[in-house]
C-alpha cells in the first residue's frame, strides 16, 4: 500500500492500463503538454508520447465523438473533459451515440470508452464550472456511471472502467483530487462496478453519500455518534449504474430509516431516484419518510459565502438523520 | 468526361444503381402499406453518388453515413433483404429491428452505420480513421453527409481535428440542394460547400453527383490522398432526390419543373444509355440488370415479411456488454431475461429475489411477454389494436 492523492491514484490507474493494453490511449483538452487542467494526466505524455496522450482542440462534442468512433474501431479511449459543465457540449455524442450505438445496432458495435470529468463546488468557480451531473448521466441506459470518493476506489474503479466494454461516465470531484489515502500497489486490483462500500456500520439510520458527500456523510456520522448517540450506517455506492441497491436495501431493512446525500440539484436527483427505489422495495420496513440532502436548487454562486450555503455540509446531514429519528430518540 | 471502364465494371455499377433504385421504390410502396413505420428517407436519384463512391473503396475501408443510407449499405454489399427487414422492424433486420430506416448497420461489410442526428456521424468518422491510423493500418474511412450537416458545429470541429491530426478520412458531401425543405441558398452563407472546410485546412472539389464515373474519379483521388498521404479532403457531389425529404413531405419548397429537369439527368438512364451506345453493354444486359433487381427486391420483401417480430424478451439485449462485467446491474430487475454480470452466483440473494419479483423500477413482470397496448389493444385503456390500414399521410410530423 502507498499513500497517494486522488489525482495520483487516477494517473496510476491510466498509466498501468496503458502499459498493460496498447489499445488504451488518453485524449482531451490540455492532457498532454499542460499535464492536465487538474494535473491528473501528469507524466503520461513523457512516458507514452503524443500518439497515446493526445491534446485536442476545444471541441467537446467532437472529442467525445472521435473517441466513440475510435472505440468502434477497436481502441479503448479515455477521454478527459475539463469539467462536467463542459460535458454538456458533448451530450449529443454521449447520449445519442455512445450510449445508443451498442443497442441500436443490435450489438454489432461496442463502445469501450471512459469519459472522465471533474465536477462539484467549493472552489469559487461560479455558475459554469461547479456543478454535479451524476443524476443526468445516471438516466441514460447504456452508460455506466462511477463516482469514487477515495483514492483507492478511484484507482481500482478507473482500472475497471478502462477494461469494461461499455461506455463509462467517470465523475471525479475537484475537491477530492488532493485527498490522500492508502492505495494498493497491485497492478491487477480492480474494483468491479456495482459494489457499494459500507464505510461505517450502525443500526439507527442508513445514510447514503455520493461522491464527495460520502466523506461529508462519514464525518456527519461521527458527529451523530458522539453528540447524539445515534449510530448511522454509512454507505458509499461508488457506482450509480450498476447500482448496488441490494446493500442499500439490506441496510434500510435493518435501520428502518434512510437519508441520501448528494451535491447535485434536488429535482430528479440521485436522491430522488434512490428514495423512490427504497420506497418501492422496502416501504414496509420504513419507520420514517426517506430524507434527502442535496445541493441548493440554484446555479452555483461565486461568492464564497453563498457557495458554501449552496453545498451540503455535515450539519445538514445530521439534521436530516435526526429528522428520520424524530419521536424515537 | 471520364472514360468508360471495362464491361464487367460497367455492369456492376449499373446493377448496383438499379438495385438501389428498385429497392427504394419498393420501400416507399411498403411504407404506404404501413409495413415500415417511422420516417422513411429515400435516396432515389442519388444512386450515382452512392455507388460511384463505394465502387472505389476497398473491402476493409470504413463507410459511415447519415440517415438516408439504405442504398449505402446495399452498395457496400449488404443483402437488401436485411435492409428491408430492418424497415419492417423485424428480428432479421440489419440492426435487429432496433434501429429502423435511419440506423442501418453492417459490421461485416464495414458499413459503420446510418445516423439520425444530422452531423453526428462526422466525429465518428474521424474516430474510425483514428483507429486505423493508431493501429498502423492503411484503411480509409469515407464519411458521407448531406449539405445540411455542413452547418453543424460538428462539421467545423471535425474538419479541424481531421486536418490537425492528418487522419486517413475522406469526406463526401451529398449535396442534394436541400436540408430537409430549406435550399442551400437559404441555409448556407457559403454555397460552394467544397470551400467550406478550406479555412480548417481541408481542400475540396466539386463533382457531378449524377455521373457515376465522375464520382468514381473524384472519390478515388480523395481516398488515395487519405490512404497514401494522410491528407483529408472533401468532395461535394451535386445530386438530387426525386422524392421528398421523407415520405411525408408535401414538397412545397420546390417546383415540379425542377424535379423534372433533374430526372432528365437520371444517373441510371444516362449511364445505361452511354454503355449501350459505346457498345460496352447490350440492351439484353441492361434488361437483365433490371430483372435481377426486381428479383432481389421481391425476395427482400418476402424475407422481411416472413421474418418474425423481435421477441419481447429481447427488449434489453445488447444494451450493455456484460461478458466482461462483474456484479449486477440495476436494469436487471425489470428485464425478462435478467442481465447480470458474468457469474449469476455473484448476485446476492436479495437481488435475485428482486429480479424474480420484477418491478424494482416500474412493475414489469419477471418473465413472459410484456403487454404492449399499442400492439394488442387494451379495452380498459381504450387503446385500439395497431392499425394496419393503408397509410396516406406518412409519419414525419
Amino acid at each position: 500500500m502507498t499513500a497517494l492523492r486522488m489525482r495520483e491514484a487516477l494517473r496510476d490507474a491510466m498509466a498501468e492500463e496503458m502499459r498493460r493494453d496498447e489499445s488504451v490511449f488518453v485524449m482531451g483538452e490540455d492532457v498532454g503538454v499542460f499535464q492536465g487542467a487538474f494535473k491528473v494526466t501528469e507524466g503520461l505524455l513523457d512516458e507514452f508520447g503524443e500518439r497515446r496522450v493526445r491534446d485536442t482542440p476545444i471541441s467537446e462534442n467532437t472529442i467525445v465523438g472521435t473517441g466513440v468512433g475510435a472505440a468502434m474501431g477497436g481502441l479503448r479511449p479515455i477521454v478527459e473533459l475539463m469539467t462536467v459543465n463542459f460535458s454538456l457540449l458533448a451530450l449529443d455524442q454521449i447520449f445519442n451515440h455512445a450510449a445508443a450505438i451498442p443497442y441500436m445496432f443490435n450489438g454489432q458495435a461496442r463502445v469501450p470508452m471512459v469519459i472522465r470529468m471533474p465536477g462539484g463546488g467549493g472552489h469559487q468557480l461560479g455558475p459554469t464550472h461547479s456543478h454535479s451531473f451524476e443524476a443526468l448521466y445516471l438516466q441514460a441506459p447504456g452508460l455506466l456511471v462511477a463516482c469514487p470518493s477515495t483514492p483507492a476506489d478511484g484507482k481500482a474503479l478507473l482500472k475497471a472502467a478502462i477494461r469494461d466494454d461499455n461506455p463509462v461516465i467517470f465523475i471525479e470531484h475537484e475537491s477530492l483530487y488532493g485527498a490522500r489515502g492508502e492505495v494498493s500497489d497491485d497492478d491487477d486490483e480492480v474494483l468491479p462496478f456495482g459494489q457499494a462500500a459500507v464505510r461505517r456500520e450502525g443500526g439507527d439510520v442508513t445514510i447514503v453519500g455520493v461522491l464527495k458527500m460520502a466523506q461529508v456523510t462519514e464525518r456527519a456520522a461521527a458527529q451523530l455518534s458522539s453528540e447524539h448517540g445515534v449510530e448511522a450506517e454509512v454507505i458509499d455506492p461508488r457506482t450509480l449504474r450498476p447500482l448496488d441497491l441490494d446493500t442499500i436495501l439490506e441496510s434500510v431493512r435493518k435501520t428502518n430509516r434512510a437519508v441520501i446525500v448528494e451535491e447535485g440539484w434536488p429535482h430528479g436527483g440521485v436522491g430522488a431516484n434512490l428514495s423512490t427505489l427504497i420506497t418501492e422495495q422496502a416501504f414496509d420496513h420504513l419507520d420514517a419518510p426517506v430524507q434527502r440532502v442535496t445541493g441548493a436548487d440554484v446555479h452555483m454562486p461565486y461568492s464564497k459565502r453563498l457557495e458554501q450555503a449552496a453545498i451540503p455540509h455535515e450539519e445538514h446531514v445530521v439534521k436530516a438523520a435526526l429528522a428520520t429519528l424524530e419521536g424515537s430518540i | 468526361m471520364a472514360d468508360l471502364p471495362d464491361a464487367s465494371t460497367c455492369y456492376e455499377l449499373l446493377a448496383k444503381m438499379a438495385l438501389i433504385r428498385r429497392f427504394e421504390e419498393e420501400a416507399g410502396r411498403q411504407y404506404q402499406r404501413a409495413k415500415a413505420g417511422g420516417f422513411l428517407h429515400l435516396g432515389i436519384g442519388e444512386e450515382a453518388t452512392i455507388v460511384g463512391t463505394t465502387s472505389v473503396m476497398r473491402d476493409d475501408d470504413y463507410l459511415i453515413g447519415s440517415y438516408r443510407t439504405h442504398g449505402h449499405a446495399i452498395a457496400r454489399g449488404t443483402d437488401p433483404k436485411y435492409v428491408m427487414a430492418e424497415l419492417f422492424g423485424r428480428v432479421d433486420g440489419a440492426s435487429g429491428g432496433r434501429g429502423g430506416s435511419m440506423h442501418i448497420f453492417d459490421r461485416e461489410h464495414r458499413f459503420m452505420g446510418g445516423y439520425g442526428i444530422v452531423g453526428g456521424n462526422l466525429p465518428l468518422g474521424a474516430g474510425l480513421a483514428l483507429s486505423s491510423e493508431y493501429k498502423g493500418e492503411d484503411t480509409v474511412t469515407v464519411c458521407m453527409f448531406g449539405d445540411g450537416a455542413s452547418n453543424t458545429g460538428n462539421f467545423g470541429e471535425t474538419m479541424n481535428l481531421a486536418a490537425l491530426w492528418k487522419l486517413p478520412v475522406f469526406f463526401l458531401v451529398e449535396n442534394n440542394l436541400y436540408g430537409m425543405g430549406t435550399s442551400v441558398q437559404r441555409h448556407s452563407a457559403q454555397t460552394d460547400l467544397s470551400k467550406k472546410a478550406e479555412g480548417y485546412g481541408i481542400p475540396g472539389k466539386r463533382v457531378d453527383g449524377m455521373d457515376v464515373l465522375a464520382v468514381r474519379e473524384g472519390v478515388a483521388e480523395g481516398i488515395r490522398l487519405a490512404r497514401e498521404e494522410r491528407r483529408p479532403t472533401i468532395l461535394e457531389a451535386f445530386t438530387y432526390r426525386y422524392r421528398g425529404h421523407s415520405a411525408a413531405d408535401p414538397e412545397v419548397y420546390r417546383e415540379r419543373e425542377e424535379v423534372e429537369e433533374w430526372r432528365e439527368r437520371d444517373p441510371i438512364e444516362t449511364f445505361a444509355k452511354r454503355c449501350v451506345e459505346a457498345g460496352v453493354l447490350g440492351e439484353r444486359e441492361v434488361q437483365e440488370v433490371r430483372d435481377k433487381a426486381e428479383e432481389a427486391v421481391t425476395a427482400a420483401v418476402e424475407f422481411a415479411d416472413a421474418s418474425p417480430e423481435p421477441p419481447l424478451d429481447t427488449l434489453y439485449e445488447n444494451l450493455y456488454v456484460l461478458d466482461s462485467a462483474a456484479g449486477w446491474y440495476a436494469v436487471d430487475e425489470r428485464s425478462p431475461e435478467p442481465h447480470r454480470g458474468e457469474r449469476e452466483d455473484r448476485m446476492p440473494d436479495a437481488a435475485r429475489e428482486l429480479a424474480e419479483a420484477g418491478a424494482a423500477y416500474a412493475g414489469q413482470p419477471a418473465s413472459g411477454e410484456r403487454p404492449n397496448p399499442a400492439i394488442e389493444g387494451d379495452a380498459e385503456l381504450g387503446v385500439e389494436p395497431e392499425i394496419a390500414a393503408e397509410r396516406e399521410d406518412g409519419g414525419d410530423r
